[in-house]
This record gives structure tokens, C-alpha cells and sequence, in this order.
């Protein structure tokens, strides 16, 4: 289980985060929403120790996530970036392989290739893909080999930012249809930001809404639709009048 | 007053931010130099940046060193002339070459073509999330991709200085016997009979401290760099202008160190 007590988190003058409580149980699949800038990068990042809060806790499994073996705690986490972050220089197999080539979960390089192959079939590519560039793939096929990647050395917990921006409709649903697999065969927990509606409905178990640094409302999705909180509705409905200000 | 105490107060920000920068870099260096006790050690990428730094940076240092060694012959040769001393070309040649003009040409040069590289790199790597992920991956990117890089500069650069310094002479010694009309065992003897071995040595040790200076830079300027395609152009000629600066600077407190009685 994730816990985050009342995280700040501020950028010079700009107070990103003004105390987030959030709790994911394990197992569940946790999409936080919220508009541009307000934080959920940060969120997530916090809780990797990519970005260090200004005060609060973030514990997993009762553990503070700043103590402790470091490498043991990225051990249980895999990451989908938004834009992939697949690294140029190394082809598609030894990006999806490249924890299983080094450190702990080292493996012999043979091995890690047919892993890297089979997770790349779980996504839905084909072997041939393995030994291009990430410069020669498509958006959703640098999509993809960023989720292979985040499964390659089967995490007990795996965040996606922002999953299906800059796709187009159908490969969003693919890729949707892929976590939501994923996450259910593998009982990992999940945390995905999104702004994409159609992503919180196919992937979500519960929701959680941050705007201005704190969480406004949290429950399982299909309460979403009928919660009563204005920011909530107005997101969901990409309302441009209500609570939250629309920068025009 | 207030327009006095505003000048004294921005004199103020300037200097409290230049010596944040130094107490950083300083950390960084540190930090960097302290990896290279800590396994795990990534050796591929330590080669990967033995070829990019040293062999693809000997075209560039070679043709330096060549057309400045036959500039100097002729300098030499015509600033000697007005004292008669037109013989001693070979060993200025030589001694200019090796202890000053092949260790900070060949810096400058390398500065040039690899702090650049260095930090476009790794500025790219961080906007696009990448120096992230690494994180995320279980690696740490000053093992990754700092220390390789800084350690392949270290060893490569005084191999460039002294291909360099070898080139150079060559360069001297083809303008003394082709234009100046000197005899190529003459030259030669000359040259061998004044080099000592303190002169090349020291030349060497420069292009060392030349590299890691120039690795450095790249890796800070990269890491630190700004978002988008204007922060990483931006980090990319501080690294250049930063690590041509810190070279010259080095070099004549080293000259100093080396050769002040």
C-alpha cells in the first residue's frame, strides 16, 4: 500500500503540492486527474524520490520511501514516461532489457533478449522491432516499448504519466486495453495521470482528483459520475464555467 | 538611497549565486570522483567513451597540432633572424609544443568537440525524461553516464596531447626543411638533444587535468540543464565557454606549479 500524508512540495514561489493525502491499495489501479500544472507529475515523482518533498511522509508498505536500500525500492517500481524516455543510443531490446542487463537483476545477455522479445509480443510488437532504434519507431510503438520496459523485470507497482497523450483514439484505447491487462495479470498496483477521460474509465479502480496541491475528491470510479463535487463534475465534463479557472 | 542599496543588493544576489554555482560544481566533482571507489563500475560505457572522446577527437587534434607546429617554425625562424639565432627553431618548436601549444590547443580543441557533444547529450537525455528513468531503472546516472565519461577524458587527453606533440614537431620539421632550409638529421638531432623528458611529461599531466576539466563541464552543464531545446543550447555553450575558460586558467597555474623557480 501507497500512503502519502500531507506532501508539500514548493518551486521557488510556486507551492506545487499543499498537502496530498492519498492512500493506493495493493492491487488496485489508481488514476489521478487534475488539470495541467497542478501537480501530478510531482506527485508521482515524489513518491519515486525523483523530487524530494518540503515536508509530509510517503510510505509504502508502512516503509518510508526515504529510508532504507534504495535499489531494493526501485526494484518494485516500473515507469511508463509520458514521451517514453527510451534511451537513443541503445536498441528497442536493450531498452525493454536494460535492468536485466545490470546490477541486481542481471541476467546473461541471451536471456534478457528473449525476455525483452516476449514482453515486446506482450505488447502487441513484433520481434523484428527488437534491434531497431528508438528513433525508427512510430509514437505508439515508443509507447509500447516504454510499457514493455516498465514490465520487463515484473514490478509489484507501475506508474504511467500521462499514458495516451499525443496518440491518436485507437491506439489510446490499445494502449488503455494493454495496462488494464497488465495490471490484472501481473496483480500489480497501478498509478496512472491522465487528463484523457476514456484512459480514467478503462483503467481505473479508483480516482483521485488534485487541484490546487490538494486531493478535492477520491473514490472508486464508478462513483465518479454521480459524487457531487463541482471540480469533479466540471472535469469529467470539460465544463469551462465552474469552479476551477480556465486560463483564457 | 534606495537606487544604492538596490545596486548593492543585486552586487549581492550576483556573488551569493556565482559561489552557489562553485559550492554545486564542487559537489558535483566530488560526488563524481567518490564513484569511482563504489562498484558498480559500467565498463561498456567507459569504452563506448574512450572512442568518442579520444579516437574520434585525433583527426581534429592532429590537424591542429600539424598546421601549428609549421606556424610556429616560421615564427620562430623569423623572429630569430632578427638576433641570428635562426637555429634554435627546432627546439622552441619542440619545447613550445610540448609543455604549452599541443596541451592547451589540444584542450581547447577537444573542449570544442566534446564538452559540446557531452552536454547536448545529456541535456537531451534529461528534457526528455530519460536521466528519469535511468533513476527509475535501478541506475545511478553519475555512475552511468558522468563517471565513464569523465574517467575516458582523463585517460584519453594526454594520449591526444602527445599524438599531438608528435605531429606537431612533424609539422615543424616539415616547414624547417622544406621552407627554412634546414637538414632534415639536423632538425632532428636538434630537437631530440634540447626536448627533455620533464617537458613532454608535464605537457602530459596538463592534458589530463585538460580532460577531466572538459568531461566535467559537459556532464554539469548537461545535467543542469534548462527545459527545451533553448535550455540545452544554452547549457551546451556554457559547457564550451566554461571548460575553454577553466583550461587556459589551469594551465597557467599548472605552468606555474611546473616551471616557476
Amino acid at each position: 500500500m501507497i500512503e502519502l500524508r500531507d506532501v508539500h512540495k514548493a518551486f521557488g514561489e510556486n507551492r506545487v503540492l499543499r498537502g496530498v493525502n492519498l492512500t493506493v491499495a495493493s492491487g488496485s489501479s489508481m488514476v489521478i486527474i487534475g488539470g495541467s500544472g497542478t501537480g501530478k507529475s510531482v506527485a508521482l515523482k515524489c513518491i519515486l524520490g525523483l523530487i524530494r518533498p518540503d515536508s509530509g511522509t510517503i510510505t509504502l508498505d508502512g516503509q518510508d520511501v526515504t529510508r532504507g536500500d534504495r535499489d531494493a525500492f526501485l526494484a518494485r517500481f516500473g515507469m511508463l514516461f509520458q514521451g517514453g524516455a527510451l534511451f537513443d543510443s541503445l536498441p528497442v531490446w536493450q531498452n525493454v532489457a536494460f535492468r536485466l542487463l545490470r546490477g541486481s537483476l542481471k541476467r546473461p545477455a541471451r536471456e534478457a533478449r528473449e525476455i525483452a522479445v516476449e514482453k515486446l509480443r506482450r505488447v502487441g510488437l513484433k520481434p523484428d522491432v527488437a534491434d531497431k532504434f528508438p528513433a525508427e519507431l512510430s509514437g505508439g510503438m515508443q509507447k509500447r516499448v516504454g510499457l514493455a520496459r516498465a514490465i520487463a523485470a515484473e514490478p509489484e507497482i507501475i506508474f504511467f504519466d500521462e499514458p495516451t497523450t499525443g496518440l491518436d483514439p485507437i491506439m489510446s484505447g490499445v494502449i488503455n486495453e494493454l495496462i488494464r491487462e497488465i495490471v490484472v495479470e501481473m496483480g500489480a498496483t497501478a498509478m496512472t495521470i491522465t487528463h484523457d477521460m476514456t484512459s480514467v474509465r478503462a483503467i481505473a479502480d479508483n480516482v483521485a482528483m488534485l487541484h490546487d496541491g490538494v486531493i478535492k475528491w477520491t473514490g472508486p470510479v464508478s462513483e465518479m459520475d454521480h459524487s457531487g463535487d463541482p471540480y469533479l463534475d466540471q472535469f469529467i465534463h470539460g465544463r469551462a464555467e465552474g469552479p476551477i479557472e480556465a486560463v483564457r | 538611497m534606495s537606487l544604492i542599496l538596490a545596486f548593492l543588493a543585486s552586487i549581492g544576489r550576483t556573488v551569493l549565486a556565482g559561489l552557489a554555482g562553485v559550492g554545486r560544481f564542487t559537489l558535483f566533482a566530488t560526488e563524481t570522483v567518490s564513484h569511482l571507489t563504489r562498484p558498480p563500475f559500467y565498463w561498456r560505457e567507459f569504452g563506448h567513451a574512450l572512442v568518442q572522446i579520444g579516437w574520434l577527437s585525433l583527426p581534429v587534434v592532429g590537424m591542429t597540432a600539424l598546421f601549428t607546429g609549421g606556424a610556429l617554425a616560421l615564427q620562430i625562424y623569423a623572429g630569430g633572424a632578427r638576433f641570428n639565432a635562426e637555429t634554435v627553431v627546432p627546439s622552441i618548436v619542440a619545447i613550445g609544443l610540448t609543455r604549452e601549444l599541443g596541451p592547451v590547443l589540444g584542450g581547447l580543441m577537444v573542449a570544442a568537440r566534446v564538452a559540446s557533444s557531452i552536454a547536448a547529450e545529456i541535456g537531451t537525455m534529461k528534457v526528455t525524461e530519460q536521466i528519469d528513468a535511468l533513476t527509475t531503472l535501478s541506475t545511478n546516472p553519475m555512475k552511468y553516464l558522468t563517471l565513464p565519461r569523465v574517467l575516458a577524458a582523463t585517460l584519453a587527453v594526454p594520449v591526444l596531447v602527445g599524438v599531438g606533440d608528435v605531429i606537431g614537431i612533424m609539422g615543424g620539421f616539415l616547414v624547417g626543411v622544406a621552407r627554412l632550409d634546414f637538414g632534415a638529421a639536423t632538425y632532428l638531432k636538434t630537437t631530440l638533444d634540447f626536448l627533455e623528458t620533464w617537458d613532454v611529461v608535464s605537457g602530459l599531466i596538463k592534458g589530463s587535468v585538460f580532460g577531466f576539466i572538459v568531461a566535467l563541464m559537459g556532464c554539469y552543464h548537461g545535467m543542469n540543464s534548462g527545459r527545451g531545446a533553448q535550455g540545452v543550447g544554452r547549457a551546451t555553450k556554457t559547457a564550451v565557454v566554461a571548460a575553454s575558460v577553466l583550461i587556459l586558467a589551469a594551465n597557467y597555474v599548472l605552468t606555474e606549479v611546473f616551471f616557476s623557480a
